[in-house]
């Protein structure tokens, strides 16, 4: 029961106020115009404004109105509601409840038989321990993961009323901070309980939390203990510089220089999601929420790396952790020696493998040796100095010769002339004989000795008087020979002979045709 | 090798590019002196330049060291020098002997630097054909009325194995432009670089017997026109030898053991190539009679 009672003497007001009936207190700031006014609303929706003389008196006021509802609310919360006569853990009951919550059906039947009194609750419940059994099995199987909401996440709950800030710290949450925040860890292992008790560690941390987002970060920077709070996490940086100075060479993407990101800039967006700019004289309590995303992200990722949480213990928790971190990181180091073992082909230095010359041989030899091989006698094969100078002093001689002499008279003897006729024509028909035959007989050879007589005896005297230019003097020789020939040859040859005496004929046509159109042109020409 | 096509222009118009071998180290050595040689050489050339108004004749000397053009019948600057010692030879070819003279002593000057003994005497023969294949393919550029050309290869001295790329070059050139070359070989040994070339591009080879009668030759075989070819059977050798000769023995054959790395060829079964190092397995055949017992491929002549 609260009695207000003005400053002035004179007046006789009283107000009793009953501290329960309070709802809330507002307060006008110290700074603003308006005069210190106290504004108290109760539950039934009224309020009384008091005045008062200047500001310190009214948060004196306020102070003490604090103080007298919170103990009202202590008193008020010591009255405990009396449990069920029926000895069940909590366990249990949790058990239960979750059942009933979980199955609809069960719910009704729960309904229907224990709330109308037709089956007491262990009745109920006896007959269906199995399910009990099954979902207590199926609990205790499954872990339970980390809670993806982040600790900055949780929000105090502020009572208007008493000016408190309330967090609410469970065991879960302990855990989560001591995942994230390894400096905060180490900490609690420093001051408590050397220093503080776990209660007064946790009312500072969150006191560090609370002014650091109400960017009250310059009355914390003095005390040291907030300070521990409020700085970037060291451990975590040099646990990040670590990974990132061991990043394996078979390419795990371990870690980065994202990693490091507590030292990075940013775009500032602040924890609690104003974008404000960041205050300069603050800039080493600064932290984003991008730091902090991506910290409980990671933490989550990873996974409850010990089992055993339920230990209500802090200390045994912080401890755990701390020795989990270091089994880990014997864990990386056996992980970084295996990789060093392994050898990886296409990031080791360029091995020169020793080679072997490649020795192919001059090609000279080959075309020097063919000549050698040919050559009948080496006459003077090797060219010398001497000789050079003696061959073309010879060869000066010859031309000089010439020119006196100019061309002999007659150039070529008539019978080397005919000879070399003789000796052509016979390399013609022999190169046309050619099928699989002995190229070296000719086919007038194969005919018997008297035929052949016979026919250029024929050609030569019955066949002398035909017109034919001197040009194609030969040709016509052989082809009537070749006509001689179809007339007087054996049968079994005569195939043969027709074929060749065909193409010939073939030639000769051509030839005399194209004799006589160039003759024709030739008169027409002149004419 | 099918027959050269006649190209454009009247029919038997030709242009003739004589490259004649002027190695001395050649002619100090044969039967025939080269100014016999050189008579027979310039009697065909005004046959063939008699044969149509429109021939034209070119000449390039094939020397040791060099080569250079002697002759051109299209120039006009031909007719204007007299032989002022009063000589037998025709006004037509005095310009050419006096150009041949220089040349000879440039060659020699040019030979004299020439440091290597070892050399196998051979001409200049790659040199000369790719002056030719130019000559030819400035008259191909010149307009669409041209005379047909065609190589005419004149030559003694033995083939020099370390022109083999360039005239196998100059070869497959000729053959794309559908230059025909005909080569005369009077030498002693065979030229496979000549066989090759006439037969790569359609032309005709021959090896005359006899020396002295070298002009009826020429005339019979090599003053033929390319037009005139598709119906005159000129004497073409039966097979080009293309034999190779084994690289243990060096003796020409027609069937034996072929590296597959290097393409070198052996007579006999050997255990590792000798060119490029390569082992070789085991050899199908048994024993040599089973490889006389194939049919072996006729010598040439």
């Amino acid at each position: 029961m609260l009695l207000f009672v003005p400053n002035d003497p004179k007046s006789d007001l009283k107000l009793k106020v009953q501290t329960h009936n309070i709802k809330s207190q507002k307060y006008t700031k110290q700074g603003s115009n308006k005069p210190p006014w106290l504004n108290l609303t109760n539950k039934q929706g009224r309020s009384h404004i008091f005045e008062f003389e200047n500001y310190p008196d009214m948060h004196a006021c306020r102070d003490f109105i604090t103080k007298a509802l919170a103990k009202c609310d202590e008193e008020s919360n010591k009255s405990v509601v009396s449990t069920p006569s029926e000895q069940l853990s909590m366990a249990e009951f949790e058990l239960r409840f979750k059942l009933l919550r979980e199955n609809s059906e069960l719910q009704k039947l729960h309904k229907q038989f224990v709330e109308s009194k037709v089956l007491t609750e262990d009745e109920f419940w006896s007959t269906r321990k199995k399910l009990l059994g099954k979902y207590s099995i199926r609990k205790s199987k499954q872990q339970m993961g980390l809670k993806s909401m982040m600790v900055s996440g949780i929000k105090p709950s502020s009572d208007g009323r008493t000016n408190r800030v309330t967090f609410t710290l469970t065991s879960e949450i302990i855990f989560q901070i001591f995942a994230e925040k390894p400096a905060v860890r180490q900490a609690f292992i420093d001051y408590v309980p050397k220093k503080m008790t776990e209660k007064d560690f946790w009312t500072k941390y969150f006191r560090a939390e609370y002014l650091y987002s109400t960017k009250n970060t310059a009355e914390a920077a003095e005390d040291e203990e907030l300070a521990v709070f409020l700085k970037p996490d060291e451990i975590l940086a040099r646990e990040a510089r670590q990974k990132m100075r061991r990043v394996d060479p078979t390419l795990d993407m371990d870690a980065d220089q994202g990693d490091d990101y507590t030292h990075l800039m940013d775009h500032g967006i602040q924890r609690d999601g104003t974008n404000d700019a960041v205050e300069p004289q603050n800039d080493q309590h600064r932290r984003s929420l991008l730091q902090d995303l991506n910290r409980h992200a990671a933490v989550v990722l990873e996974g409850r790396c010990i089992v055993d949480v339920e230990s209500e213990e802090t200390r045994i928790v912080a401890e755990a952790l701390t020795r989990a971190k270091q089994v880990s990181k014997a864990n990386q180091e056996r992980l970084e020696r295996m990789s060093r073992a392994a050898e990886m082909e296409d990031l080791q230095a360029p091995q020169n493998f020793p080679l072997a010359p490649l020795s192919i041989k001059d090609p000279r030899d080959y075309f020097e040796s063919q000549q050698g091989n040919v050559l009948s006698e080496p006459r003077g094969a090797r060219a010398s100095k001497r000789n050079v100078y003696e061959a073309y002093g010879l060869l000066k001689e010859s031309i000089l010769e010439i020119r006196m002499t100019g061309l002999s008279d007659p150039l070529v003897k008539p019978e080397v002339s005919f000879e070399v006729f003789s000796s052509l024509t016979r390399t013609i028909s022999t190169a046309k004989n050619i099928i699989g035959k002995n190229p070296r007989e000719s086919f007038l050879d194969r005919l018997p000795k008297s035929t052949k007589d016979e026919v250029i005896h024929d050609v030569i005297f019955n066949h002398a008087a035909t017109p034919s230019n001197p040009c194609s003097r030969n040709l016509t020789a052989y082809g009537l020979m070749c006509m001689a020939m179809k007339q007087s040859v054996q049968s079994d040859l005569r195939h043969q002979v027709s074929l060749l005496v065909r193409s010939m004929q073939q030639a000769l046509d051509a030839a005399f045709q194209h004799y006589e159109s160039d003759l024709q042109r030739r008169t027409a020409k002149i004419a | 090798m099918p027959s050269v096509v006649s190209k454009q222009y009247s029919d038997d118009v030709s242009l003739l590019v004589l490259l004649l071998d002027t190695n001395p180290l050649f002619w100090s050595t044969t039967s025939i002196t080269f100014s016999q040689f050189l008579s027979h050489v310039l009697a065909f050339l005004n046959a063939v330049l008699g044969l149509n108004q429109l021939n034209q004749v070119v000449v390039i000397a094939t020397g040791y060291s060099s080569c250079d053009y002697i002759y051109d019948s299209s120039l006009t600057s031909n007719h204007g020098n007299l032989e002022s010692n009063g000589t037998g030879m025709p006004a037509l070819f005095g310009s050419l002997l006096k150009k041949l003279e220089d040349f000879v002593t440039k060659d020699e000057e040019l030979s004299r630097e020439e440091v290597s003994e070892d050399r196998i005497p051979s001409c200049l023969l790659s040199g000369s054909l790719s002056m030719a294949l130019c000559y030819i393919q400035r008259v191909f550029r010149s307009g669409h009325l041209h005379p047909q050309p065609r190589i005419l290869c004149l030559q003694g001295s033995p083939d020099g194995p370390e022109q083999y790329v360039a005239v196998m070059n100059s070869i497959f050139s000729a053959q794309r432009l559908m230059v025909p070359i005909d080569s005369c070989y009077i030498g002693v040994q065979n030229s496979a670089f000549l066989q090759q070339a006439s037969y790569i591009t359609g032309g005709v080879h021959h090896t005359p017997k006899q020396l002295d009668g070298l002009f009826q030759y020429l005339t019979t075989i090599f003053a033929t026109d390319l037009h005139s070819r598709s119906f005159v059977q000129l004497p073409k050798p039966i097979g080009v030898d293309f034999r190779a000769s084994c690289f243990c023995h060096k003796k020409t054959i027609d069937m034996g053991y072929i590296c597959s790395v290097c393409l070198s060829i052996f007579c006999e079964h050997h255990k590792k190539c000798s060119t490029c190092g390569s082992v070789f397995g085991q050899s199908k055949l048994d024993d040599a009679s089973s490889v006389s017992d194939k049919k072996r491929k006729a010598p040439s002549t």
